[in-house]
């Protein structure tokens, strides 16, 4: 299961990327999609819309499940990922890549609880 | 092939009376910007290619009375016939529900006395039969829950209702949908309310507790007593998901054991048919204390005449006129043909049966409650999805047998969940088949496993793509 | 017992594989102190020969619609069924099955439920629809839910000639989730609604307009005009219809509206006091569909290509969302939405047409006839199958003296609204005849 070295990651299963000094991207973890199966849809965001850390800013569907996705951030949705409106698999096909669901403009970009790679890798194994 | 597939132009499957008054062209009744101008497609068949049609599609179609349904916490048992024909009858079927009063004394003299019945049942005082269904009881008796905390000036701060993470997926929804929140509760080691979760839980923002009793792993709550006081002390009510009864009738009753509101599922317990997901019926009953909060109408007996009444605090309808009559009917026919003994027997039966079943799979699947069991019980195939056989590739394959597959995946509380309700109306035979499928199923988990998820194979058709269906929805026919 | 197989030695035997004696041993989890130590205070037991008579007896006791003539509407409607749809949906492979959980051995289901979904998105022109709702009155409510969820937010309006029922109905779902219910009143001389009535500026708080058409009392409103003016305001349109209109009367789909429900139990089924129903539940295109409440059942293939059905957009639902779902519906009423597909079916669109072009037409020759005879319709807009009669009566007391004649009287309007307190709502549908109609006027115009 690829935890992807450089990004920070999320106990709810996000994973975070710093693309400049206020925007990061953010995505659900390989572990997270192969928990969920094959997701079907996902209800993305509205540009500018205000997301408040730890809080559901959006949810993946799969057959049998739904599941929110938190804002590891607080902040203003800058892009969305609009190739998952036709194609919700590519969070399952490429979730650090071509499956990434949002970036995020921080006002104040705090990343400090978030766990790097490593940290994330141990914690999948407990869970 | 679709109804649309089949349709020819011109062809017609009934004919209606001719018109006998004069015709006024529709343009002198109606102006024009009123009237369809889209085409009206629908098929275009004769009687006999629309009974050939449908006759073809239910054969296509397991029910109770092609085999065997152990799905549980859906009380699949047998549909007496009878009870369709009395349903049937013109003086139940061809009533309307706004006639005086005068003229349908015999639909509300049986509205009453079934009224009475489910209160006997339930150990309360007073029915609403005008509930939909299941889930739509839980919502009226959560108005009532609201109801009751406003007309003691309480409203704005019990906001919460507690819900064990065994319920079924409606009383959260249900609770929601009531304005409420749905405040979640573990489950204890033997599968009941964790007692101390619970005493954490409650407080002056407590609305209420619905709970299944037993509950949805097919356990009876040995501390519902303990469960009642703590809610009746921190000033809430006890709500009874009423879908698990047919393991109680005669034996205890909810209105006993502390609680407020119970709702019946009549196509569960009371036998009635359910046509493919309905129509049901969920009548509540409850406590004297809540009677003036029914919805609006009820029935009441005064004078030798039987009259529609709203209740002095009513919740107001919920559902256009008085619920489901027809089924109401079935139900109250059912009551009267078993008697009080008759439906002893159905729940000891029903119960009897469920650990009959449970004892000899125990050792094939794990069992994770290793008790007696009331009307179901919950297997998990945990060891089989171990030997990379999932719970769906066993349901699946069960079909094979001509058996419906048990609930699966859920409880959600226990892992590769498959939830087994017999019923009372199937035959030790009828079991002892079930049991020897089940067996053969677990030991073809560990020697053909490719055979449990290419099933099944012997059905109309083969494994379905569900998640071809969800991306891309086509939710009704396109032309070709 | 004739529905409980286990013999006595069978009960034996099965205990014993539990190590048990009896059957009171199954039950030592509940405590014994609140084990019924008696038995219900039931009725004795009736065979079945008992229970038809008994049974026959009490129906015997009501007065149904074969043994009078009724003009009886406001919500139901004694429409004629088609005799073979009772016996379809008295096939045992649909009468006893659950909910199609297993679509592999549930294609009947399944299919006929992709069918009714197909025949209301036609008959309504609509995108898709549900598998059905417990009726159209609670369709409404949760409508209205769905607006306020689709558009984020909290207030609604209805129009007051919708029925009265169903206003109460959706006023108890809306208040308890703090919706405020806005309804926008009916002119007393047109029973038609006034849009201009409403507060200018409440518009762009609104989430969505709830119209019925035809309205309670039978007459049609200017559903463009509501339209437009809601979605000036981006609030939804939310029509209720009555599935027979139409046959003659534009689809929801032409006037634009964004979601429509109705009672389809007119469609095939009994009118049963008025339950069993059907509800319908249709939107206007895909993004909606996310929204919806209830089951829905979409188009996929087997894993040989073959074409089949399933239950699909669950994720919208309790059993997995519990208490984020779109809404707590379970169970809906899948075997009166069978009869109401074999009923479409069976009519086609001629026949459908038909239905329609009879009722609208034995409505307006009741309404000519009535006039002729010195009589008062209450209001003048073109209605299509009921409409309000006024006359200076009591119209409880005129009730029960038709009643004397064999004849059901119209829903006296006093009921629901003071300032027509002498009117009374008449419907009259295909089942109605010449005859039938003749002798109801001439025993009004007696008593004048």
């Amino acid at each position: 299961m690829e935890v992807r070295k450089g990004l920070l990651y999320s106990k709810e299963h996000e994973w975070v990327q710093e693309i400049s000094d206020s925007v990061v991207r953010v995505g659900i973890t390989e572990y997270a999609q192969d928990q969920l199966g094959d997701i079907v849809y996902i209800e993305l965001p509205e540009i500018d819309a205000e997301v408040a850390k730890g809080e559901s800013f959006t949810v993946v569907e799969s057959v049998k499940a739904a599941s929110d996705v938190y804002a590891p951030v607080s902040g203003t949705v800058v892009a969305v990922n609009e190739k998952l409106e036709d194609n919700p698999e590519l969070i399952n096909e490429s979730p650090y890549d071509e499956g990434w669901i949002v970036e995020i403009k921080c006002d104040e970009l705090d990343l400090s609880d978030l766990m790097t790679a490593e940290e994330y890798a141990r914690y999948i194994e407990e869970v | 092939m679709l109804l649309l597939d089949l349709s020819v132009p011109g062809r017609r499957g009934y004919a209606l009376p001719k018109l006998d008054v004069e015709a006024i062209p529709v343009a002198d009744l109606i102006p024009e910007s009123f009237l369809r101008e889209s085409d009206l497609e629908l098929p275009e068949l004769t009687e006999p290619e629309v009974v050939r049609y449908f006759t073809q599609l239910s054969r296509k179609n397991h029910g109770v009375d092609v085999g065997f349904y152990p799905l549980g916490s859906c009380t699949m048992k047998y549909n007496p016939r009878v009870n369709e024909d009395i349903a049937a009858l013109p003086g139940f079927s061809r009533i309307h529900p706004r006639q005086p009063e005068s003229t349908v004394q015999g639909a509300l003299q049986l509205m009453y006395e079934l009224d009475c019945f489910l209160a006997e049942a339930a150990g309360l005082a007073k029915t609403s039969l005008q509930p939909a269904a299941g889930a739509h009881g839980e919502l009226t008796g959560l108005l009532i829950i609201k109801a009751y905390h406003k007309f003691k000036g309480e409203a704005e701060q019990r906001r919460e209702i507690i819900i064990p993470d065994s319920a079924h997926g409606t009383n959260p929804a249900s609770a929601q949908m009531a304005g409420f929140i749905a405040r979640e509760i573990p489950s204890d080691p033997r599968g009941g309310v964790d007692v101390e979760a619970l005493k954490a839980a409650v407080g002056p923002q407590t609305a209420g507790l619905m709970l299944t009793n037993p509950n949805t792993l097919g356990l009876f709550d040995e501390n519902i007593e303990k469960i009642a006081e703590i809610i009746h002390d921190a000033g809430g009510l006890l709500y009874y998901d009423g879908a698990n009864a047919n393991a109680i009738l005669g034996i205890v009753r909810p209105g006993d054991s502390g609680f407020d509101i119970v709702h019946f599922n009549l196509h569960k317990t009371f036998s009635t048919p359910h046509g493919g997901g309905g129509p049901g019926s969920g009548p509540i009953v409850v406590s004297k204390e809540l009677v003036d909060f029914l919805p609006d109408p009820i029935v009441e007996h005064t004078d030798g005449k039987y009259h529609l009444a709203r209740p002095k605090h009513s919740i107001g309808p919920v559902k256009a006129f008085y619920g489901n009559f027809a089924v109401m009917v079935k139900a109250y026919a059912y009551i009267r043909h078993l008697g009080a003994a008759g439906l002893k027997a159905v729940s000891e039966n029903a119960v009897l049966n469920a650990n009959y079943v449970m004892n000899q799979l125990k050792n094939d699947y794990h069992l994770p409650y290793d008790r007696l069991c009331m009307h179901e019980f919950v297997l998990s195939g945990k060891w089989q999805k171990e030997q990379g056989v999932s719970t769906l590739d066993i349901a699946k394959r069960l079909l094979d047998y001509g058996v419906h597959a048990p609930t699966i995946y859920f409880p959600l509380i226990v892992e590769e969940a498959i939830m087994v309700e017999p019923t009372e109306t199937e035959s030790k035979a009828t079991l002892d088949a079930f049991v020897a499928a089940m067996k053969s199923i677990a030991e073809e988990a560990k020697t053909d496993p490719d055979k449990l998820k290419a099933a099944p194979t012997k059905t109309p058709v083969k494994r379905l793509d569900e998640t071809k269906a969800a991306r891309n929805p086509v939710l009704k026919y396109k032309r070709p | 017992m004739p529905y409980i197989p286990n013999t006595p030695e069978e009960q034996r035997q099965m205990l014993e594989s539990l190590g048990l004696s009896n059957l009171a041993d199954l039950f030592v989890d509940i405590p014994e102190n609140l084990k019924l130590k008696r038995h219900l205070d039931l009725p004795e037991p009736l065979a079945e020969h008992q229970l038809l008579r008994h049974m026959s007896q009490l129906a015997e006791k009501n007065l149904h619609l074969d043994r009078c003539v009724s003009f009886l509407g406001a919500g139901a409607y004694d429409h004629i069924v088609p005799a073979v749809i009772s016996h379809l949906i008295s096939r045992g492979e649909f009468l006893t099955a659950y909910t199609p959980y297993q679509a592999e051995i549930s294609q009947g289901v399944l299919q006929s439920i992709f069918e009714f979904q197909t025949l209301i998105a036609n008959l309504t022109k609509m995108e898709a629809a549900n598998a059905s709702m417990y009726d159209g009155a609670t369709a409404l409510a949760e409508a209205a839910l769905m607006a306020c969820s689709v558009t984020n937010r909290r207030k609604v309006a209805a129009a007051a000639n919708l029925d009265p029922q169903w206003l109460k109905i959706l006023q108890v779902y809306l208040e308890n989730q703090d919706i405020e219910l806005i309804t926008i009143g009916y002119s007393l001389d047109t029973g038609l609604i006034d849009i201009d009535s409403v507060e200018p500026n409440l518009g762009p708080d609104l989430a969505c307009v709830l119209v019925s058409q035809p309205s309670f009392f039978g007459s049609l409103d200017d559903i463009h005009r509501i339209g437009g003016w809601i979605k000036s305001h981006k609030g939804l349109l939310v029509m209720a219809v009555d599935p027979i209109s139409l046959g003659i009367l534009k689809a929801p789909g032409e006037y634009g509206a964004d979601i429509v429900v109705g009672d389809a139990g007119c469609l095939g089924n009994p009118i049963s006091f008025g339950g069993p129903s059907v509800g319908f539940f249709a939107v206007a295109d895909m993004k909606l569909v996310r929204k919806m409440p209830g089951r829905i059942v979409g188009q996929t293939t087997d894993r040989d290509g073959n074409i089949g059905y399933v239950l699909t957009l669950q994720a919208r639902e309790q059993h997995i969302r519990r208490e984020k779902a779109t809404s707590n519906i379970c169970t809906n009423q899948a075997l009166n939405a069978l009869a109401a597909t074999i009923y479409l079916a069976l009519l086609g669109p001629q026949g459908i047409r038909e239905v329609a072009y009879q009722c609208l037409q034995k409505t307006a020759y009741l309404r000519r006839k009535l006039e002729a005879a010195g009589f008062r319709l209450r209001f003048k807009a073109p209605v299509f199958k009921e409409f309000v009669l006024q006359a200076d009566w009591d119209w409880d007391e005129i009730n029960e003296r038709l009643l004397e004649h064999g004849y059901i009287g119209g829903f006296p309007l006093k009921r629901v609204d003071p300032n027509l307190a002498d009117c009374v709502l008449i419907a009259v549908t295909e089942a109605r005849t010449k005859a039938e109609m003749d002798q109801f006027v001439d025993l009004l115009r007696g008593w004048r």
